[in-house]
């Protein structure tokens, strides 16, 4: 396994100019969990005017902006590689968008000012502006490890998702607001593209759901038999359940969640 | 009306005096929420009662320390400044320094106002207050989810000075785009900024927040990037660029924490000063000072001998003697900040005690993503003990893990006053322990110092 040749490629959207809660750390993330385990995580930006080619791609990442610089990618993402993002999907690679990103994953976002911006529509999703933010710490239960399993993290949001049929919620909404702060669901999945509000940053405090990521990407890359090797989490753990405890304390789950 | 004032003012003052008495801290903004009630134009009626006008200092980074530095150069010109000092920066802090320097009659025993003003509050202290100069340093991400995006804090405050009467000045930080913008189209406008660019670099760093050009959206082209957004840009597409600056550094030399030597060139002549506060963010904070002195009539030789005798606004920054050791303890509040005190204090080799306490209540802004904006890398070699404390701990020890801190030196230890004890118990005779908190645990922080009789009550400095 500490062959120096394993190498994963990740391609950083917009790393410029989308990046306003703490997205490095996602990266940073998932660039230290894959050298702990001898795996060199190569990490291209891909930005304005730049080409995606889809079949270099093990794992894309894309982090959240503001409605400003949302308004400016959006023609340029669509026109120069919605195409490459979906055909890499279809063919396995694993995404991550996180609030801005995720919003132009789907198939339109309409801005706090009623602008409509086109997404990529990797996700069967629409975005539209409500009436207040949803701010706060987030906990949420997903099944995506094969057992219920929470995921914790920050949400900063104006805008509602709405899920449509062809994808499904990454989990349900313990403690926060989540996609809409109605229907009780956090995020989306499809294939293995995952989007959701939750940065703070997401990766570092939910170590099970970065490996889940590195996991997919690895085995795609270099074989469905190889598996990864355990690490220390103590500290991670520890963080994850300080937020989780302390939703619990505040007495702000959904009740019959626990 | 006289009477009103009057009532209003005396209830502001029982309600403080009052207040600690209970122990409830300083009663540094209860006067200001009482007063109003009693007489809602207080504000307005005392602040147009003061002879040189009022000032108002606002922007993300270094509007306490610049209004100090204003403070004291005011007092140096034989001055006596209306100034809420402690902090507090919405209205009702404003309020509550009038309380304490107006007499009953509602006549105000100082001849200038000087006011920090929060980045949110500006339209409303505006509302009330009508200035003399208004000086703007900069607009960082802090706090996201109380204010929302830089753009969004850019557009309030255009929307708020579209009213601002045309004799009023107008001093802005030429270095950043967001601020610098403001001033277009507007006579009694006065630039400062660094015109330095050895102090620079070429690449704009990645914790910046303002990328796109605020008229038309194109990025921004740097020529040289300071901290942050700050730095010498242009617009490729519509043409917007960095305004010549009045006030403007030309040599600045960064010596750590001993200081920093200064050069500036101003319309009043050369500015040339030795800087007891380190960074270059004091740079900023010390040019924004002077361009607003200046632009009230001050002299330069009165500038010049303010600054050099300021020493370091209240917890912002400061030395501390506990035993044989020296605390030295910086604010951090947001990713800018917190890495200009990680460049420029924490140096190689010498840091190799440090104690992070970091909370995530209102005042300190609830979201603490922004730890990952902040370049802990640079400690991962140096740093002997690092201690976690305050309510988000764990996830400042996460981010140590990640920037490679060895794990055996990192202690997570949420409660302040025992993550003191652990960090100075771990720490060498005769070493300093750098303490850097976020604004409510620096809070605590003093409190336990004060406790011990390290230092007083912040609202009495």
């Amino acid at each position: 396994m500490a062959d120096s040749s394993l190498q994963l490629t990740l391609v950083h959207l917009y790393p410029d100019l989308m990046n306003v809660y703490g997205d490095r750390g996602n990266i940073i993330a998932l660039q230290r969990r894959c050298a702990w385990r001898g795996i060199e995580l190569c990490v291209q930006p891909v930005s304005l005017g730049d080409r995606l080619n889809s079949e270099e791609c093990d794992l894309v990442f894309f982090g959240g902006g503001q409605d400003r610089e949302q308004a400016v990618i959006s023609p340029d993402f669509v026109t120069h590689k919605g195409a490459a993002v979906r055909d890499a999907v279809e063919a396995g690679a694993v995404v991550l968008a996180v609030c801005g990103g995720y919003q132009l994953l789907g198939h339109t976002y309409t801005t706090f000012d009623g602008q409509e911006l086109a997404g990529v529509g990797v996700f069967d999703a629409r975005s539209v502006p409500g009436s207040r933010r949803s701010i706060g710490n987030i906990v949420v239960q997903s099944d995506l490890g094969g057992r219920p399993l929470t995921l914790v993290g920050f949400e900063n949001h104006s805008g509602r998702t709405y899920l449509g049929p062809r994808c499904r919620p990454l989990g349900r909404v313990l403690s926060g607001g989540g996609n809409n702060g109605e229907d009780g669901t956090e995020g989306a999945v499809y294939r293995d593209a995952y989007g959701c509000y939750m940065h703070g940053s997401l990766l570092p405090k939910n170590p099970w759901f970065a490996d889940h990521l590195i996991d997919r990407a690895f085995r795609r890359r270099y074989g469905p038999d190889l598996t990864l090797q355990p690490l220390d989490d103590t500290l991670e753990e520890r963080a994850h359940a300080a937020v989780v405890q302390r939703a619990q304390r505040l007495g702000s789950v959904r009740s019959g969640a626990w | 009306m006289g009477a009103r004032l009057s009532a209003a003012l005396l209830a502001g003052r029982v309600a403080a005096d009052l207040s600690r008495r209970l122990g409830r801290g300083g009663g540094t903004v209860i006067a200001g929420h009482v007063v109003p009630r009693i007489d809602p134009t207080a504000l307005t009626t005392v602040t147009r009662r003061l002879s040189f006008g009022t000032v108002l200092v606002s922007g993300t980074n270094g509007k306490t320390t610049t209004a100090r530095l204003i403070s004291h150069v005011m007092r140096g010109a034989g001055l006596r400044p209306m100034h809420n000092r402690a902090g507090a920066n919405l209205v009702s802090g404003l309020v509550t320094a009038v309380v304490q320097q107006t007499d009953l009659r509602g006549w105000p025993q100082a001849d200038v106002g000087l006011f920090e003003v929060d980045e949110a509050t500006l339209p409303a202290a505006l509302a009330e207050v009508r200035p003399r100069a208004i000086l703007l340093t900069n607009i960082f991400r802090d706090q996201l989810d109380r204010y929302g995006e830089v753009h969004f804090v850019a557009s309030v405050w255009e929307r708020a000075l579209a009213d601002l009467p045309a004799d009023a000045a107008l001093i802005l930080n030429s270095d950043d785009p967001l601020v610098a913008r403001l001033g277009k189209g507007r006579s009694q406008t006065v630039y400062f900024g660094v015109g330095d660019a050895r102090v620079g670099t070429a690449e704009v760093p990645h914790a910046s927040d303002a990328r796109l050009c605020g008229s038309c959206g194109a990025a921004y082209e740097y020529e040289v990037a300071f901290y942050g957004h700050l730095g010498h840009y242009s617009c490729p597409s519509c043409g917007l660029s960095r305004p010549r600056a009045q006030v403007e550094a030309i040599d600045v030399k960064l010596l750590g924490d001993r200081g920093t030597e200064l050069r500036a060139r101003t319309p009043s002549g050369e500015l040339v000063v030795h800087l007891s506060l380190p960074g270059l963010y004091n740079t900023y904070n010390v040019l924004a000072a002077t361009a607003a002195c200046l632009a009230l009539g001050i002299d330069l030789m009165t500038i010049k001998a303010g600054i050099e005798s300021f020493t370091a606004a209240f917890g912002r920054l400061e030395r501390i003697k506990v035993g044989g050791r020296e605390l030295f303890l910086a604010l951090v509040k947001n990713p800018v900040g917190f890495n200009e005190v990680l460049r420029t204090l924490v140096e190689p080799g010498r840091s190799r005690t440090l104690l992070i306490l970091i909370n995530d209540h209102f005042a300190d802004g609830t979201d603490i993503s922004w730890l990952w904006d902040v370049d802990f890398e640079r400690l991962a070699a140096t740093a002997e003990t690092a201690v976690c404390s305050g309510t988000r701990a764990e996830d400042m020890a996460v981010r140590l893990k990640y920037a490679l801190v060895p794990t055996d030196r990192i202690v997570v230890e949420p409660d302040p006053g025992r993550a003191l004890e652990a960090a100075l118990a771990r720490a060498g005779p005769e070493e300093t322990v750098y303490v850097l908190p976020t604004y409510t645990a620096m809070l605590e922080v003093r409190e336990l110092l004060r406790r011990n009789g390290r230092v007083g009550g912040f609202w009495q400095d």
